[in-house]
Order: structure tokens, then sequence, then C-alpha cells
């Protein structure tokens, strides 16, 4: 066990004492320890998941950072590595998986897929970046990241925890958390939240001149009798 | 060996792991601690006479990435004189046809005086959300201007504005691309000078 | 076996049917046959029962929106080689309805169940119609050429000017809701009830009624995110108490829009696209896709380019092979171990497909008439150390690890047991067929490339079960690496691409379909050319997603264990299976 990053540079430790010792803060010991025992979620979607893999095995051994124990429940993990392209069948498994992740939990988009749909964007299933419905900590690009940026990219949300504290985390306030509400899927994906904004978006339009776009058109199909002129 | 295998095939097996697990000892042994931590023994690990640990330590080692390894696109400008930055870009736009996600946004700058358009981008953006590394951009570019970078380690917090490349953080000096692409570089450049030639 | 299936039958085929049943498809570029939709199904039977075509491979349909019509393809075979058979049938847009081919062939199941899903063609007697890559309640079907996803820009890249006035347009700022979503007008979210999945779980077959022994019939499901799933796959299980009754496999998870993509890009735009379709074998995928486009341009390949893609395509079955039977044993329970060694393999071609390609896994290294850059010495000797040296040593070990372990040979032997037949019937492919016993390989079948001139061996089972499906993989590594020696020993100078490099391709007009023998079974693109830059249509044959076809049959009767060996064996992926 190295104190690196668990003491305070600012506490003088007797040279004698350096490696028995460390002087630091409630929060320093808090960060240091969840820090290097950031536990992923066995959880993989597409091409980046197999990056994921090739970074916890032996070659670049994700073992070396506390994070080798990926389990496959959302009950026992800290971090979801969102490692695909999410898509619209996908997206309310992954929330529901999110809401059950006990805190604090992190995400870590990986890849362009994860982060805005990267290149199938423009597909018809696919979510454009998973930060639309869940709140994401680091955004690793790259498509695929290699092993290498996804290790980049742990160390960053490591760094990130380093600096939270715990007068401030969320998961110390009071009340529970609220959970996201689970996405449905009807004719497209539907975000509860946005409901009142999808119903008057969907409604049919009062605009005049597309009005009588949709008036000309249905002369053409005989419908109305055709207007004069 | 075999005939011992088929009987015990368990005992075979972990015959197997243990001696992956004693190799890690004695290949440590011989090769002394040049293996680790050296250029020379990063090297020696990805060869295919490797045994024992395979690990790279990455952040202290690094995996030496090949010349054409591509991540993002950037674009590359000569240095003038005085300091100013040519960018070699065109802006043809032939990056932005190829493109297979279509992530490359050009717009190409006007001549203050003629008002006519000049052959340089005015802005020049790549969203690096949507880019897939595919490399056709650096491929098909028939100015040698847009090259792919080598630099993978860009995990960020935020995404949206600071995803959106433009000419600011898409510019790097040719040194740079001869820094990392060696080769292609000097091919390309006795390319370029074999084609000035004749004119001269 | 009739005599019609010794003389050449396709010259004279049309004469063995009454007059108007089938016709000759004279369309130019266009091949094979059109039947009519009242006689496919006689005709389908003739073909399997009298003319040996028993391998219904793809079955797959274009939209001609010009025409008003639906042409709905089926490319059959003959397990025992030769080209194939071409048979369409034409409906009308407004009436898309064809008798499903399900009964004779069950392969063509979930083919039908996708083209009903993205085209809204139905197959009349199919027992099983719904939706299978999308969910049921999805307003439209997406592959039709008149349906327009949300962030619909225009119908073909390159995208036109993107920067009227000074402004840059993303997708984004196009969609009302500013997101990948639209709605039908006057669409209350409120009031939307989701489907139940109902019809999922009606369709589970049940036991009989038993009047003495009461028990409960369990559904399970597994998947989405489960450990055993390789991706975001779920399978409906209905269990009574350990034993499997019936499976159904639900998939979509990861149904990325391959196709309609596909269509609106380029020729060449999609070659990047096709490594993210098997993610694990992109150099094949890039083989299949060249092959398919190559055949229509009549592009020659130069005699190197021919050798460095066989290699790259070698190298990535060998990779494959590993990765899947080292996966195999974490489904078994290994954690990790065995995984562990074969992905060390797999990292050292990683590193000489990075070097040659500029990625690891996304290598989109092959172009039409070639490949993308030449292979250096330097690489080749790299090569050279792994075939000679690393891998037949490692393979070795593997095999002394693995293959009479009496764990591994007690949960694999006779589990999982698919008959020829019925691996035929199923149209499955890969290694899954061959351990069935049926020596069907398209590099031999059907050669493509330089592998007629090479030596090998197909690697056959006898069993059909999970562990004669390890064996032929171990076995084709090591044929692989046969295939890789002959080549290192042969490969010529010269150049690596036809013609000079070009973003834009001239493709005429016509159908095609390239297939290669990819590491999970037959790989094919069907392609269909307007003469413009874009396909008109582009259709990928994805191994896994046929394969898995046989799952069900596979699994049911044994325990809900082994079910995920079985799928395991399969050796899918998903971003195949769901595209």
């Amino acid at each position: 066990m190295s104190p690196e990053g668990l003491s305070k540079p600012e506490y003088q430790v007797p040279q004698e004492m350096q490696n028995q010792v460390a002087l630091t803060t409630l929060d320093r010991l808090y960060n240091w320890s969840r820090k290097n025992s950031v536990w992923p979620m066995m959880f993989g979607l597409a091409c980046c998941a197999i990056e994921m893999i090739a970074a916890a095995a032996s070659r670049y051994d994700l073992a070396r950072f506390g994070m080798e124990v990926m389990r496959p429940s959302p009950r026992q993990s800290d971090v979801m590595l969102v490692s695909g392209t999410v898509t619209k069948k996908m997206i309310p498994q992954i929330v529901r998986l999110y809401n059950q992740m006990p805190e604090p939990k992190y995400v870590i988009a990986m890849g362009a897929c994860a982060t805005s749909g990267g290149p199938f964007k423009e597909g018809y299933n696919v979510v454009a970046g998973v930060d639309k419905f869940i709140p994401v900590d680091v955004y690793i690009p790259g498509c695929p990241p290699t092993p290498q940026a996804l290790l980049h990219g742990l160390m960053t949300l490591q760094k990130k925890i380093e600096g939270q504290s715990l007068k401030e985390v969320s998961w110390y306030q009071k009340g529970p958390g609220e959970p996201i509400p689970v996405p449905v899927l009807g004719p497209d994906l539907i975000d509860m939240r946005k409901a009142a904004v999808i119903r008057e978006k969907s409604q049919p339009v009062a605009d005049p001149e597309k009005a009588a776009v949709a008036v000309d058109e249905a002369a053409q199909n005989g419908e109305l009798p055709a207007k004069e002129g | 060996m075999k005939n011992f295998g088929k009987r015990f095939g368990v005992m075979s097996s972990l015959g197997v792991t243990m001696g992956h697990f004693f190799d890690t000892y004695i290949v440590d042994l011989v090769k002394g601690r040049k293996r680790y931590w050296t250029p020379e023994g990063i090297e020696a690990r990805r060869q295919a006479d490797t045994e024992g640990i395979f690990t790279i330590q990455y952040p202290e080692e690094q995996l030496p990435v090949p010349e054409e390894f591509r991540v993002l696109p950037f674009l590359v400008y000569d240095e003038g004189e005085n300091g100013e930055k040519n960018l070699r870009c065109t802006a043809c736009g032939i990056c932005a046809k190829v493109c297979p996600p279509q992530c490359i946004w050009i717009y190409r700058a006007t001549d203050p005086v003629t008002g006519k358009p000049s052959p340089h981008p005015a802005e020049f953006h790549i969203d690096m959300d949507i880019c897939m590394n595919c490399g056709f951009c650096a491929e098909y570019c028939p100015f040698d201007a847009i090259k792919m970078d080598h630099d993978f380690e860009l995990a960020s917090y935020t995404r949206g504005e600071s995803h959106l490349y433009g000419l600011d953080k898409l510019m790097k000096p040719v040194s740079y691309y001869e820094s990392i692409r060696p080769v292609n570089a000097s091919r390309e450049a006795a390319a370029r000078a074999e084609k000035a030639r004749p004119k001269a | 076996m009739t005599e019609a299936t010794l003389v050449n039958p396709l010259e004279t085929l049309v004469e063995h049917f009454p007059s108007g049943w089938v016709k000759k498809d004279d369309r130019p570029g266009y091949s094979g046959f059109i039947v009519e939709r009242e006689h496919l199904l006689d005709f389908a039977r003739a073909m399997r029962d009298d003319f040996g075509f028993d391998y219904l491979s793809m079955v797959t349909a274009s939209d001609y929106l010009a025409e008003g019509i639906f042409d709905v393809v089926y490319y059959a075979y003959k397990t025992i080689g030769g080209p194939a058979l071409v048979f369409k049938v034409q409906v009308p847009r407004e009436d898309a309805v064809v008798p499903s081919l399900v009964a004779l062939y069950p392969g063509a199941d979930f083919q039908e169940r996708e083209l009903w899903d993205l085209m809204g063609i139905r197959f009349e007697g199919h027992p099983d119609l719904r939706r299978i890559l999308m969910w049921e309640g999805f307003e439209g079907h997406p592959l039709r050429k008149d349906w327009k996803e949300p962030f619909y820009e225009e119908d073909v890249k390159p995208f036109k000017s993107r920067w009227p006035e000074g402004k840059p347009i993303h997708a984004d700022d196009r969609n009302p809701f500013n997101d990948n979503v639209q709605y039908p007008t006057g669409f209350d979210p409120e009031r939307w009830v989701p489907e139940a999945e109902t019809l999922l779980y009606s369709g589970l077959q049940q036991t009989a009624h038993n009047e003495e022994f009461k028990t409960d019939e369990l559904i399970v499901n597994m998947g989405p995110q489960h450990p055993s799933t390789h991706g975001v796959f779920r399978m409906v299980v209905s269990l009574q108490g350990e034993k499997i009754v019936d499976l159904k496999p639900v998939m979509g998870y990861l149904h990325r829009n391959h196709e309609k993509i596909g269509e609106r890009n380029t020729f060449l735009q999609n070659m990047p696209f096709t490594d993210r379709l098997d993610y694990t074998t992109s150099m094949s995928n890039n083989f299949a896709y060249a092959l398919a486009v190559e055949k229509l341009m009549g592009l020659q390949v130069p005699e190197r380019a021919e050798y460095i893609r066989v290699i790259m395509a070698e190298l990535t079955r060998i990779m494959n092979h590993f990765f899947a039977t080292g996966f195999l044993l974490n489904d078994l329970g290994v954690y990790f171990t065995a995984s562990l060694y074969a992905i060390e393999e797999r990292e050292l071609i990683l590193d000489i497909f990075e070097e040659v390609s500029g990625s690891r896994m996304m290598c989109n290294y092959f172009r039409f008439g070639g490949v993308v850059r030449d292979v250096s010495d330097e690489v080749l000797k790299k090569i050279h150390n792994l075939i000679y040296d690393r891998i037949p040593r490692k393979l070795d070990q593997f095999d002394a690890y693995l293959t009479n372990n009496e764990i591994l040979r007690t949960r694999c032997e006779g589990v999982g047991v698919l008959t020829a037949d019925q691996a035929i019937a199923l149209s499955t492919a890969g290694p899954i067929l061959r351990a069935s016993g049926v020596p069907y390989d398209v590099r031999r079948a059907d050669p493509y490339s330089i592998y007629d001139r090479l030596d090998f061996d197909v690697v056959t089972g006898i069993h059909g079960d999970i562990y004669d499906r390890y064996l032929v993989r171990v076995g084709e590594i090591k044929e692989s690496i046969k295939i890789i020696k002959q080549l290192l020993r042969d490969i010529p100078g010269g150049p690596i691409l036809a013609g000079k490099p070009a973003y834009q391709v001239r493709v005429p007009a016509g159908e095609s379909y390239g297939r290669v023998e990819g590491p999970k079974g037959e790989m094919g693109f069907y392609i269909v050319s307007s003469g413009k830059p874009n396909p008109e249509r582009y259709h990928v044959r994805a191994p896994t997603f046929i394969n898995l076809t046989s799952l069900a049959p596979m699994s049911r009767g044994e325990k809900v264990a082994d079910v995920v060996v079985i799928l395991g064996a399969i050796d899918i992926v998903l971003g195949e299976v769901d595209r």
C-alpha cells in the first residue's frame, strides 16, 4: 500500500516515518480509498465492450487500479461503463440499471456512440448520447477508444473522485435522491420528463401556410373539392 | 505427456496454469530488471516469443503506437518565416464529402477584396463525438492537409461545445506531423517535390 | 436425388414448370428467376426436393419505390457446393404479402421476421410473425424507401451545404424535439399504453398439463443485461424445474440501423461501417463487402493484394476462434483464466492489424480493387514469427489445457446437439454447421479470391454437440496456420490496388451478392446498385443472426445452465446479430 495521494503534501512527515504514517484529512482518506476500489459494472453494449474486456485482460490489467472486480449486478458496482451504442430499445434497461446502482455512482461514456450516438447518430434506433438520460461523469472520445485511452478515462474519473468533498456530495444530503423516470417505448422513444413538450409539438399543425399545403394535398387526392384559382 | 493428458485431463489443465504462474517468476529472473520500464523491455514484451508477465504498466509505461495509428483528425499548417501559420487546407471539401458519418463542416473564406471565394477555410469544424476514426479524410486529401492524430488521451468531463473542434483546436504544425508520422511525411514531401519540379 | 440435379438445372429450369410460373430475371445486371407469388411454395419445394438446393442461405428484399414493387430475394445453395440459385418474388408495395417459406426452410424464420419488421412485408403462414429488431408499437417500417428517420438530412450522402448563411447546421437543429425522435401527429404520450409482450410470452410452448404431478412452469428472462449473453441479448426461457421447455430469443438491443445508413452512404463510406458489424472480425467483413462491390464493378484484384487479403482474413479467423474458445470457458463458469490466455494471443494479432491498418479493431483496410496500404517486410516477419512459432505452441498449450479436461467434456459432450439435417434446414453456417458433419465451407464450396489454389482441409465434427464445435474451432486454427504458411511462402510483389485510389467509385447498375467464409459462418453482402454513387439496397447476411435460429431447437430439453454454453458455442456478436 502506497500512501501516495493519501498524505496531504502540506504536512511534513519525518523521513524515518514515511510509508508508515500519513497525515491527511478525512476527505482525502475517504476519496483515496474510494478511488482505488472503483468497481465497474459488467455491462457491455457494443464494440467498445471488447476493448473494455481487453483493458481488463492481462495486457492492460485493470486490477492495477483496483477495478478488476466487475460485477454483473448494479447493486455492487460503483461505475457504469457505457461501452457502446445506446439504442432506444436498450435505454429503458440502462436507466433502470442506473437507478438500481447505490450511491456514490459514476457513469463513463466510452466512445463516440455512448457520448452522442457517434457514427450511428443518424440511425432511427439510436439514442443521441446516453447523457440525455443519465448524468455522465467522464467522456472518452474515440471509436473505439483503445484500452490505454480507457485507462486514461478511468484515471480522469479517479481525479474527479479525488476532488469531491464529504460536505458537498449528493449522497450525504438530506432525503433520498430522485430516480430517473424510465423512458417508455412508444411509436418512438418517449422521455416521460418531456411528455408535455412532445404532446404540444405533435399537435396537428395550426400554421396556416402548412394547413394550406395539407388542404392542397387533400384536394389532389380527391378528398376535398379543389380550391378555385 | 499426451497419454497423461487423456487420463488426467484436469491435472493437465492445472499443469498449464501452474506453468503460467511459474513462468512469470522464471522469466523475470532470467531477463532481469530491464524487462520493465524501458522501451526495449516494452518492445520485447510484444514479440512472438514473450512469456511471463504480459502487462504494460500504463500510465508509467506506454505501449508505443504504430505510425498508421489513427485517432482523431487534425489540420496541418506550414510555419512561415515570420511565424505565420499557413494552412495547407484549400477548403476543397473532399474530406467532408468522403466522411462516412459526415462529421466535417467547412465554410470557405471569401476574399475581402474581390468578394470571390478564396482557397482557404474560414471555419472548419469536426464533431469529435461523431467521428469514427476511419481515416478516409486523411487518405483522400489531395493536399496532405488533414491527417490523423496519435493522441488518444482525450477523456474529458464535458462534451458539447468542447467536443466540437474548431480551427483553433484542429491546427497543428507540420513539425508535429513529421514527429508522429516520419515515414509518411517524408514520402509525401518527396511526392510533392516531384510534382513541383517540371513546372520550375 | 433425381435426374434433374445431375444436369445443370439452371439452364432449363423455366421449362420444368408450367408456363407463367417462373421467368428469367432479365433486367440488366440481375440474375436468377422471378417466381409468381402463388407458386412460390411449389417452386421452392421442387427446388429443395428435386433439384437439391437444400440450403437457403439468405432471404432479403429490396424496395423499388419508383416501380412500386418489393423484390423478395432468396439465395439457395446446395450443401455439396456450387453456384447459387437466386429466385425472387415481386409484390406490389400496397399488397406486400408473400407466402412464408418457414415450413420448407426453417432457417428463413428470423429473416422473414426481419423483413416484416423493417420492410413491412407480411409472410403468410409464418408461425410467429412479430417484430424482431424494433419493438412492437414502433411507428413504420424503417427500411422502406419513403420512411424517413428523425435525423433525416438528405436521401444520400454527401450532404450538400451544411453551412448556409454562416451558421453550421447540425442534425439536432433540424429536429423539432432537438433529439432523435419523431411522433405521429396528435400523439399524446400520457395516453400511450406500452406493449406488454403478451405475444412473446404466449408464444412459448407449454408442457402438457399433468394431473398427477402438479408443477409450475417458470418463465425466466435472461438478459439483456446478463453476463452470459455476450452483449445485449435476451432469452425468454420457460422452465420446468431445471429443464428448458421452450426458449425465445429477443434481439434488437443493439440494432444500429446499418442497412438504412448503408443506403444513404456512398459505396466507399460503407467500408468502415462494415468493421462495426462483427466487431471482432472486421477484416473478413471488409472482405465480403469488397467482393460484393468488386463483382458489380468487374474489378480484378492484383495478386499481392489477394495474398494480403487472405492473410488478414485467416489471422482474423485465428483470433476469433481463440477468443471464442476462451469465452466458451467463461460460459462454463471458469472465470477468465482461459479467456485471459486467449486474449494474450489476440493482442499480438491485433498489434499486427494496428500496424497495417491503424486501428486495433476497426481496420477499414480493404478497398475496392485491393487494400489500402502495403504490408511491410517487417510486419510479414512478425506474422511469420507468430505463425511458425507462437500460435502453434500456444495452441498446443490450449490443447493440453482444455481438450481432455474432464469438466469441459462432461459439460459439453452431448449438449446442444444439432443433427446434420437440422443444421442444414436451419441455415446455420460456419463451425456450427461443420460440427454437425456437413463439410460446407464457402472457401471450398464456392471459392473466392485465391482459395482455390490453397491447400487446406475443411474441418468437420461428427456429433454436432458443443464439444465438436470446440474441436472444429481448434482444427480451423490449425488449418488457418497452414494457409498462412503457404501464403507467406508465395507472396509476390507488385501493386496492391487496381487503379488509382478514388473516393467516388462508379458501380454499374445491377445486383450482386458477395460472400466469404467468415470465422462465424457465411458472411455476405447483398447489394443493389442503380448506377448512382450510393447503393440502392445494402443488406448484410449476418451469420450469427441466422445461426441463432438454431438456439431454440438446440436448447429444448437441456438444463438451464447449459443454455449459456449453447449460446456461447454459437459465438454470437451482437453487432452483427442486430446490425
